[in-house]
Order: C-alpha cells, then sequence, then structure tokens
C-alpha cells in the first residue's frame, strides 16, 4: 500500500496514467466517428469486395503489434505519399500523442467495426422499412429508428476499444517511445528497475481501467421498460 | 390503384417472373401461397425493398418502380408488428405525422379517432415491449393507418397471432377496410383468411401466379392441380374426359357439363363426397354413386376424415364425427358412396 501510495505522488506516473487514458478515449472516440458509418455499410449493404474489406478492416487483430507500428511508421514516412500529406497538414506521427493515437486507432478499430456491425445487424430491417414507408428518409430512418436500438453496441464497441487501446504496448513502442503511455512506463520501469518499481504503476493502471470500464458498463445497460399490469 | 406489370426480380436461387397483377381501388386483394412462394417478394417489390429487373409497379396510377419507398405512399404491417420498442405506443402511432404535408392538428385527430376505434386509448403511454399479440398488431395498423397511405400492404399479419386474438384482428380488418376503403393487399398461405376478407384473390408459385379470381371461384374451379390441393382439394386425378364423362382408372365420374378441350384432371372436394350408408348396394339413382372400402377413419374433433378405397382409387371424404358415429363407419366398412356431377369439377 506504502508503495501504491508513494507511486501516486510520481509525476511521470501520473503523466502517462493520464496520456494512456486521453490517448485511448480519442482512439475510441475517432473510431465512433469513422467506423459507424464504416459498420452500417457493411451491416446493410451488399457490394463487390465487401468480404475483402472486412478482411482488410480485421488485419489488425491478426499481424503481430511490432508489425502493425512499422506498417504506420512506412506510410507515414516522407517517402510515402500519405506521409506527404500527413507532413502537409503539420501533424507528426514519429514520437507524439498524434503517433500514439493512429497506433490505437489502427489497433482498435476492428473490434469496434465488429461489435457495431453485428449491433446494426440485430436491428430488424422491418423496421427501417416500416419507417421509410411513414415517410423518413434514410438519414431520418437511422437516427430515429436505427441509432436509438444499436447506441448500445457502439458503447460496448467503444469499450472494447479503448481496452484494447490501453493494453497496446508493441506497436506504440515502435512508433512513440515517447511521449510516454503507462505501459512503455511499466516496462521501462520493469527492464531499469525491476519488478517492485512497475508493479504499482501497473496496479496503478488496472485500478483506473476498472472504474472507467464499470463507469461504461453501467450507462450502457438498459433501463427497465413499464411493465404491463 | 395497383398495377403490377411483366415485374421480373431476381435473386440467388429465387425470382419471381412476368408478374401480371391489377388491384382495383379500395379492393381487398390477397396473394395466396406457400412458403417460398415469392408472395412476399411481390409485396417487398411494391414497398420499393428489392431491385426489380424488369418490369413496372404504379400505385394510384404513379409510377413508382425506382422511387424510394418513402415516396410511394403505401403503409405496410408486418406478421411481427415491426414497432419501435424505443417507442411508446403513442410514439409509434404518431411516428409518420412529423412527414406529412399539410396540416399536422388534422393528423393528431385522425391519430386520436384511430386509437379510440382501435381501442388502444389506455395503452398509449405503455411500452410497445409488454403488449399482447393482438394488441401489437393494432397499434401497428394505427401506425400505418394515421399518415393515410393510398394502399395498405398487410403481411400475414395473423399468422403469428393466438387463435383468440386472430379472430379479432380478421374481423377489425375486414371492417377498417369497410369504414376506411383502403386499397388493400395482403400475403398470407392461409385461404380461410382469403376466402374471408378477400375480394379477389391471387394464388402463386414458385415465383408465377397460377390463378387470380374470387375466393369463391378459385375456391370452386382451380385452374390447376396445385391450385386445387391448395385451396384444400384432397381429391385430384388425372382423368380421361369424353363428353360428360371423366374415367380415372376404373372408376367413370360422371360430370354436371360437357368437359371443354385440354381439360386432363376432376377434383373433388373431400366435403362434397357424401357417404350414404353401409349397405353394399345402394338403393335409388345410381348416377355417381360408388361402393368404396373404408381404409381409415381419423377423428379431428367436429369433423371426421375418411380414408376411402373405391375400386382400388384411393379418395378421401370428410364428414362430420356425428354422422361417422350414426353411420357407426369403421375401419374396413363397405361403404356407398355418391357426389353430385356439378360437385366433379374439371380443369
Amino acid at each position: 500500500m506504502a508503495d501504491l501510495r508513494e507511486t501516486l505522488r510520481d509525476r511521470d506516473v501520473l503523466r502517462s496514467i493520464r496520456l494512456s487514458v486521453l490517448t485511448s478515449g480519442s482512439a475510441a472516440l475517432l473510431s465512433f466517428l469513422f467506423g459507424t458509418p464504416f459498420a452500417y455499410l457493411l451491416a446493410r449493404r451488399e457490394f463487390r469486395g465487401k468480404k475483402m474489406l472486412e478482411s482488410v478492416i480485421d488485419l489488425p487483430i491478426m499481424i503481430p503489434h511490432p508489425v502493425v507500428g512499422i506498417a504506420i511508421l512506412g506510410i507515414a514516412g516522407r517517402d510515402h505519399w500519405m506521409g506527404k500529406i500527413i507532413g502537409a497538414l503539420g501533424l507528426r506521427i514519429m514520437g507524439s500523442t498524434t503517433g500514439i493515437i493512429t497506433v490505437l486507432l489502427f489497433v482498435g478499430l476492428p473490434f469496434y467495426i465488429d461489435t457495431v456491425k453485428a449491433g446494426f445487424e440485430a436491428v430488424p430491417r422491418r423496421m427501417e422499412t416500416v419507417s421509410r414507408t411513414l415517410g423518413a428518409s434514410t438519414a431520418s430512418t437511422f437516427f430515429r429508428v436505427t441509432f436509438p436500438m444499436a447506441w448500445r453496441s457502439m458503447v460496448v464497441g467503444m469499450i472494447l476499444c479503448t481496452a484494447r487501446a490501453v493494453s497496446e504496448f508493441g506497436a506504440i513502442v515502435i512508433v512513440a517511445y515517447h511521449p510516454m503511455v503507462a505501459p512503455v512506463l511499466i516496462y521501462e520501469r520493469f527492464t531499469a528497475y525491476g519488478l517492485r518499481y512497475s508493479q504499482p504503476v501497473a496496479v496503478w493502471l488496472i485500478l483506473v481501467c476498472l472504474v472507467l470500464f464499470v463507469l461504461l458498463r453501467l450507462f450502457s445497460i438498459r433501463k427497465p421498460t413499464d411493465r404491463k399490469n | 390503384m395497383i398495377s403490377i406489370h411483366n415485374l421480373h426480380v431476381m435473386l440467388p436461387g429465387f425470382s419471381l417472373r412476368a408478374v401480371d397483377l391489377h388491384v382495383g381501388r379500395g379492393e381487398f386483394f390477397v396473394l395466396l401461397g406457400p412458403t417460398g412462394a415469392g408472395k412476399s417478394l411481390i409485396l417487398e417489390s411494391v414497398l420499393g425493398n428489392v431491385h426489380v429487373a424488369i418490369g413496372q409497379i404504379r400505385v394510384n396510377g404513379k409510377e413508382v418502380t425506382r422511387m424510394p419507398p418513402e415516396r410511394r405512399g403505401i403503409g405496410i404491417v408486418y406478421q411481427d408488428q415491426a414497432l419501435f420498442p424505443h417507442l411508446t405506443v403513442a410514439r409509434n402511432i404518431a411516428y409518420g405525422i412529423r412527414y406529412l404535408d399539410g396540416d399536422r392538428e388534422d393528423a393528431y385527430r385522425r391519430m386520436d379517432a384511430l386509437t379510440d376505434r382501435l381501442g388502444l386509448e389506455d395503452l398509449l403511454h405503455r411500452s410497445v415491449e409488454h403488449l399482447s399479440g393482438g394488441e401489437k398488431q393494432r397499434v401497428a395498423l394505427a401506425r400505418a393507418l394515421v399518415v393515410r397511405p393510398d394502399v395498405l400492404l398487410l403481411d400475414e399479419p395473423l399468422t403469428a397471432l393466438d387463435p383468440n386474438f386472430r379472430d379479432e384482428i380478421r374481423d377489425l380488418l375486414k371492417s377498417i377496410h369497410e369504414e376506411t376503403g383502403i386499397t388493400v393487399m395482403m400475403v398470407t398461405h392461409d385461404f380461410t383468411e382469403a376466402h374471408y376478407l378477400a375480394h379477389r384473390v391471387a394464388v402463386i408459385r414458385d415465383g408465377v401466379i397460377e390463378q387470380i379470381g374470387s375466393p369463391e371461384d378459385v375456391f370452386r374451379r382451380p385452374r390447376t392441380a396445385f391450385v386445387a390441393e391448395f385451396v384444400g382439394i384432397r381429391n385430384v386425378f388425372e382423368a380421361r374426359l369424353v363428353g360428360k364423362e371423366a374415367v380415372v382408372e376404373d372408376v367413370c365420374f360422371l360430370l354436371g357439363r360437357p368437359a371443354r378441350d385440354g381439360e386432363r384432371h376432376v377434383a373433388i372436394r373431400s366435403e362434397d363426397l357424401r357417404v350414404l350408408g353401409t349397405a353394399t348396394r345402394p338403393a335409388g339413382d345410381c348416377e355417381n354413386v360408388f361402393e368404396a372400402v373404408a381404409t381409415k377413419v381419423v377423428h379431428k374433433g367436429f369433423v371426421s376424415d375418411l380414408f376411402l378405397s373405391v375400386h382400388g382409387l384411393p379418395m378421401r371424404a370428410t364428414l362430420t364425427t356425428r354422422e361417422c358415429i350414426d353411420l357407426d363407419i369403421r375401419e374396413d366398412a363397405r361403404l356407398a358412396l355418391s357426389v353430385d356431377p356439378a360437385h366433379v369439377h374439371t380443369f
């Protein structure tokens, strides 16, 4: 317990946990923004190359995480056209918070898309059809029928994405050793000072994540509806 | 009101082919067919949910083949109601009002009248998830009618209901149709429902319409063996038809009218066969009177099915169980059987 209290006074630890939570949360929010339309498209439309696209989206789940980091560095390098665009926009990937968020988005997005796609698929198409026959456009139907019925899957998707992002190490260590997120700090303390110095940081990271996830789960639990007398 | 011309819809493993239908203004039209026949696909085509490869669909004189569902002026009530579970009964019913042009107050007045007519006043603030099947179907009906569609489509609206709710909703559909005069196209596989509700029916099989006509016409005068069996005719045989006689194996049936060219089948409803008694030689007029042996007797509550062998030809008769008991009909009993020549249908 004394070690835990002591760790809380360590500004590096607090900074790394805060960075882990913020970058993971940002990756989850970006997943929500970009992943939701993708998930809807995959759940509701049939098109040529759909299976291929689904496989590409799931690729980061399968490949080793350092490979993800190397791939991102390759794409974001000055010699790559995407790297040139990123540079022109004034963004820096290597050794930056932007780089960490990019990595976390890359590894977390498949979890978000797969979860939300299943959520959209669980909304009966007939309800959307009924909404259209009552005069609603596709967009209006999405916001009045599909979204209210699928938002819980989005929360679950964001939880999964955050969980995946908080635990990421292999890809981050390639793209951005600094600024240090909690898993990198834990690794550094372990290799430099041993188990005793890395354990309290790990425990605090686990506790913070636990509180966050419990709060999100409570938020996403269904409210009881009124009962028939 | 609904005009479908040369409709072709291609799906993997199934297609609708050259469907032609016309449903008149205010008509109650029923599409009948077994599961997988393509009747719901016709409904989905009218709704605008499937890609129409060839053909034309018009609703209220307006070409709608490529139009999005929200501009077609069509209402739909599904078998599973498809109520929005996150909305109350009132919000479900009022869902479409915001998209209406013109006076919304008028629409809310119409909603009040409909909820009153359908007995939903006490349910308005309830969640739809805890309503009974009949209540859900009434909410779905109110939701569809409140926006005053040109055409109401009903996709097996009675199938998922308990028998007591089924009768209630069936009567309600009939009276709502009579009161509003709305054009209705309903899909069902139950001929009894069609017979009760429809002005006209179409029987569909494997994506092709086999027969269109009044329920009585289809019921009494099917044009194909499939339709005959679908409308519950148990005795359908290939026959050699000459003049007013139809010969099936060793049995000769007298007909009420001379057979037409090209006719090759006879169909006799099981309830049109009369069992005269257990005497081996029936008395009186011998026209269309046969000796038969009961091979099996199945009591099904108030009615009984009699499986017969008429000179080796398997036939089925339906009697009331009372008649069966009174005539002491058992397996292997020898019976005298008759059928009115007017009830021997040919096609």
